[in-house]
């Protein structure tokens, strides 16, 4: 039985009858085309598939599009758009080299949007027990984590 | 790796929830973080799934000096969080903070981990150690369990079908008790190969006055280490006392896997046993009188 439902995404709503069994990630993916959220082992172990729903992170293989009705999700494609600076975050990614692939990068990034939207001034311990749950296999994990210390510096600063 | 069809139903009341679960092959979905992934793996196909997220009724949380009553649908970020909870019960951000992932705790829920039973979950662990009182809702009313009667084995739950865990109600120990919850996995997150969750109070001569002790991931389910409990009543904490009570860990059932022997799984529990009792018995102060 199809179900229709309203999420805003990146602050666009869309509203689309779907199937109760379709993950929020494939909802994402498939049905408004945003590709930016990337889906690994669909079983909540990879973390590469993490966005925020109502500014909280959760795997969106772990959820389906139904149960996000009515909810407000972010995903790495929110971050910046064309043409606009990168988000501090994603600069920051860039200037330390914290991706190779880059599958696990949107991931990765919205986790660390989440801790950063708690405390802009997170010790490197906060940042690894963040990304605990986001696996990635290219980089070792250390110039992922220089780059979430980049950007709680820049937007530290930023702020002031 | 897609979830099989299935009707999808979100209730606002409690009501209308058990009258939905009355459908055949009908299944409780409250944070998802256990089920979604059997569901993906296509260990399971229900007709129906019934999502509890919306019945603010399952959300209250009551914390008091001499008890907490948490609604099953709490989610266990919230738990973590929770400064209230931590000033009376500082051992459940202690246990929580190592539950899978950040992003998992974001969605799982208290309710949903208490009848999921997994044999290493730290929260049915923590239940266990406070001697807690599961309320259970069905069209019929509503009844109560102890923890000890509700935790049946692995994935086993001693609820009927169409009954809903509403609240886990548990008594909280004196201020100024001792705490500790401890476990070890092959990585952050995963699963552990055992857990030790303490209790402890002592008197004014520094003796143990109240302990419990709990072990988690051994067996089938957490058991509580009752012989050691009342064995060391009034022994004086140290390292003679830690190691009586790790004598304990000998007995107690134990399944081994690929990851690790059952005799492997008895050793970190007994090594976990002697550091928790260890902090927890540092971190009690002195009390003149234990209740």
């Amino acid at each position: 039985m199809m179900k229709q439902i309203s999420i805003n995404v990146n602050g666009v709503t869309h509203t689309r009858s779907v199937e109760p069994r379709v993950s929020l990630g494939d909802f994402l993916r498939h049905e408004i085309g945003l590709t930016g959220t990337h889906f690994g082992c669909e079983h909540g172990v990879c973390g590469a598939c993490t966005i925020l729903v109502n500014g909280v992170s959760m795997r969106s293989c772990l959820m389906f599009a139904v149960q996000a009705d009515g909810c407000k999700v972010e995903t790495v494609e929110g971050l910046s758009h064309a043409g606009a600076p990168l988000h501090p975050l994603q600069q920051a990614f860039r200037d330390q080299h914290a991706l190779q692939c880059g599958f696990c990068t949107p991931g990765m990034l919205m986790t660390l949007i989440e801790l950063l939207s708690e405390t802009n001034n997170p010790t490197e311990e906060e940042v690894r027990d963040a990304i605990s749950g986001n696996i990635c296999r290219c980089t070792g994990y250390q110039p992922i984590v220089e780059a979430a210390m980049q950007a709680a510096k820049a937007m530290r600063e930023e702020k002031v | 790796m897609k979830a099989p069809p299935f009707d999808y139903h979100r209730p606002a009341s409690l009501r209308d929830a058990l009258l939905l679960l009355k459908q055949p092959d009908a299944r409780i979905l409250a944070g998802g973080q256990s089920l979604v992934p059997m569901l993906n793996f296509r260990l399971l196909a229900p007709q129906h799934l019934v999502d509890l997220s919306q019945i603010d009724q399952l959300q209250t949380c009551v914390i008091t000096s001499e008890k907490i009553r948490i609604g099953a649908m709490k989610s266990q970020r919230e738990l973590e969080n929770s400064a209230e909870l931590a000033r009376v019960a500082p051992i459940f951000p202690e246990a929580i903070r190592q539950i899978g992932h950040r992003q998992t705790r974001n969605r799982g829920t208290i309710g949903g981990s208490l009848c999921h039973l997994d044999p290493s979950a730290e929260l049915p662990t923590l239940a266990l150690l406070h001697d807690a009182i599961f309320e259970i809702a069905s069209t019929e009313g509503v009844r109560h369990a102890s923890a000890q009667d509700f935790i049946l084995g692995a994935m086993n739950p001693a609820l009927e079908e169409g009954e809903i865990l509403t609240h886990v109600e548990m008594p909280v120990w004196r201020p100024g008790h001792g705490f500790a919850f401890l476990e070890h996995a092959r990585r952050a997150g995963d699963f552990a190969l055992a857990s030790a969750g303490i209790l402890v109070a002592v008197d004014s001569d520094g003796r143990i006055a109240r302990l419990a002790i709990c072990i988690g991931g051994l067996g089938d389910r957490p058991i509580r280490l009752a012989a050691a409990e009342s064995e060391l009543i009034g022994a004086m904490p140290g390292k003679d006392m830690f190691d009586r009570a790790a004598a304990h860990i000998a007995a107690l059932p134990a399944e081994g896997s690929i990851h690790a022997s059952a005799a492997y799984k008895r050793r970190i529990a007994e090594t976990l046993l002697k550091r928790a009792l260890e902090t927890a018995c540092a971190r009690a102060a002195h009390m003149v009188s234990v209740a």
